[in-house]
């Protein structure tokens, strides 16, 4: 079986600098995996090139197989790959339950849909609700995502990457920001969503890593540093010299 | 298995698309109008086919943020060509807006490629250069469409072969409204639609839509095409009413004109477009009269107030004044 995603020498040049060096990565289907590495370690910029959001220098990406280096991040996402964005991204004139609606919309693949309205497509608007009563969101679904708390909008970051239906989801430090009881709570949810969707994971609290990956890469000046099980991890002197140096430093 | 009720109100929802009792109220104003007012049925008419134009707008600027300053490409391009067939023999009505509505949608859909590749300042210069070129090429090709002194001989037939264009204008307003009214109700639907939802999307959050699985460029060129079509058709109206075609129909003027009456009456509300038109002319009408200099300074202190303090529009000052008044009983 392939797995869930690939990089094949992935490079991406920003003018003369370099922020992703020749990554060769492999996803496997169902992972836990998390992707560390010190600020402007690149990952985000990973992220970016794997959903297409930015175009690879050089290098490749496969998505189940396969090759979408040349696909539009849309068509990647009709194919079950799904991101969180490390600095939210919201609709924020919108209800909750609008913008969920709207992902979901785009899924089922209503969003040419011109003449019966929103509130008809009830197959989208169920599971929008559905969706917002899961992630215990439900009470604000009427509201406007503006007036949200900001962890709530945090919730709303992940429950729109969920309604797109992903078999791969790639979750930027989904709790940047948010106060560590509520992080707490945010975790959980990540939890408890199914095995069988695969999840990358950026996050910078080491505990959290290393309770919730199964794998983990290191990634240091946009190249990977090593990849292997969190008990490896924990154990690896040039790891640990990268998150030090960066304690020294800051 | 049992049917668990969802916990989700899902009323505010379902209820969006109703018509409001305001909204009726609206629609009958064009009605009591014609009785009000009956001397001023063409002033009147020509408020009802720039309400389309300024709708035609929204569409693309308040529902969609494209900003366009060459908008009135589609309703010259629209105006022409319902001349046109009218001069060489097919003068139905309906047939005319229907062709004049597809040959704008084809200029509009081609046009879109070279619209929507850039940021908003290439958006504004590409949209005013292709209208620039339509017009000096209007104004060369005086066989076809007699230049600057207008296209003659647009000979109209009766709407629906029954309602003969009269003297007083009582069927150009009735068919102008008629028609103002059908593609209104056609745009409300779409903006409720999850098209339309699409669209307030892309609006509010470009960056988003594709990592949610929107076409994003394609919804636009939707769009876009939609817009020019709905400007066609108004343009078409102009020249069926006033049965004649002036060079003025692709000139800047009406372009900037119609763009300040959609931000005088509030982007991306459907009736902040018909609303800002109605203001704008029922001013223009009696300040300009007055003093033309007046005008166009009391004009520019309004938009100059509007875009500072008021950025949705007339819409936006009632909504919030609604708001108000709800919060306090
Ligand atoms: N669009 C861009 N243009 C230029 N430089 C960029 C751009 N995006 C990211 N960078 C640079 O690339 C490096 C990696 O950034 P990023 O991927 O955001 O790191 P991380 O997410 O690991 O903190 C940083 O030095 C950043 O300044
Ligand atoms: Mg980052």
């Amino acid at each position: 079986m392939s797995a869930a995603l690939q990089t094949r020498n992935l490079c991406k040049k920003f003018g003369g600098f370099s922020a992703a060096r020749d990554v060769t990565l492999t996803i496997e289907q169902g992972a836990r995996h998390a992707l560390i590495g010190p600020n402007g370690a690149g990952k985000t910029t990973l992220v970016n090139l794997l959903t297409g959001f930015l175009e690879p220098t050089s290098g490749e990406v496969f998505l189940k197989g396969e090759n979408v280096t040349r696909l539009a991040q849309h068509q990647r996402v009709k194919r079950g790959l799904a991101r969180t964005f490390q600095i939210n991204s919201l609709f924020a004139d919108m209800t909750v339950l609008e913008s969920m609606t709207l992902a979901v919309c785009e899924r089922l693949g209503f969003g040419w849909h011109w003449w019966r309205p929103v509130g008809d497509h009830a197959a989208a608007v169920d599971e929008a609700a559905t969706l917002l009563a899961s992630l215990r969101l439900a009470d604000v679904a009427n509201e406007k995502t503006r007036n949200l708390a900001y962890g709530k909008q945090r919730l709303i970051e992940i429950a729109l990457a969920l309604a797109a239906g992903p078999q791969v989801l790639l979750l930027d430090e989904p709790a940047a920001g948010v106060p560590t009881s509520e992080s707490r709570e945010l975790f959980e949810t990540i939890a408890r969503l199914p095995r069988e969707v695969t999840i990358v994971l950026i996050e910078h609290d080491m505990d959290l890593v290393f309770r919730f990956a199964d794998r983990i890469s290191v990634l240091v000046n946009g190249a990977l540093l090593t990849e292997n099980t969190p008990q490896e991890i924990a154990r690896d002197k040039r790891v640990k010299e990268v998150y030090l140096g960066e304690a020294l430093d800051g | 298995m049992a049917i668990i009720p969802s916990p989700v109100d899902l009323a505010p929802l379902r209820r969006a698309p109703a018509w409001r009792t305001a909204e009726y109220i609206c629609w009958l104003l064009p009605v009591a109008a014609y009785f009000l007012f009956p001397t001023s049925l063409s002033l009147l008419s020509q408020m009802a086919i720039t309400g389309l134009f300024a709708l035609s707008l929204d569409l693309i600027l308040g529902y969609a943020g494209i900003v366009s300053l060459g908008h009135v490409a589609f309703f010259g391009v629209g105006a022409y060509a319902a001349g046109l067939l009218a001069k060489y023999g097919y003068g139905d009505p309906l047939l005319g807006l229907a062709i004049a509505g597809t040959v704008a949608a084809a200029v509009g859909y081609l046009s879109s490629f070279l619209v929507l590749r850039g940021s908003d300042l290439t958006r504004l210069m590409v949209t005013l250069g292709v209208a620039m070129m339509l017009f000096e090429a209007a104004n060369k090709l005086t066989e076809f469409t007699g230049g600057v002194d207008g296209l003659q001989g647009v000979d109209m037939k009766p709407v629906l072969g029954l309602f003969r264009f009269d003297l007083y204008g009582k069927t150009a307003y009735w068919y102008s409204v008629a028609v103002l009214f059908v593609f209104f109700w056609l745009a409300r639907r779409i903006v409720h639609s999850p098209f339309g939802l699409s669209l307030r999307g892309i609006k509010q959050n470009v960056i988003r839509m594709p990592a949610i699985g929107a076409p994003v460029h394609a919804r636009l060129a939707a769009v876009y095409t939609l817009g020019a079509a709905y400007a066609g058709v108004a343009g078409a109206l102009l020249t069926q009413t006033t049965q004649f075609v002036s060079l003025d129909v692709l000139s800047f003027p009406r372009s900037a004109a119609v763009m300040l009456m959609l931000v005088l009456g509030g982007t991306g509300s459907l009736y902040g477009a018909l609303i800002g038109t109605l203001v704008f002319m029922t001013a223009h009408h009696f300040l300009s009269n007055l003093n033309p200099q007046y005008w166009q300074f009391w004009l520019g202190a309004v938009l100059v107030l509007v875009v500072l303090f008021a950025r949705d529009g007339i819409m936006g000052i009632a909504q919030t004044v609604i708001k108000r008044v709800r919060g306090k009983a």
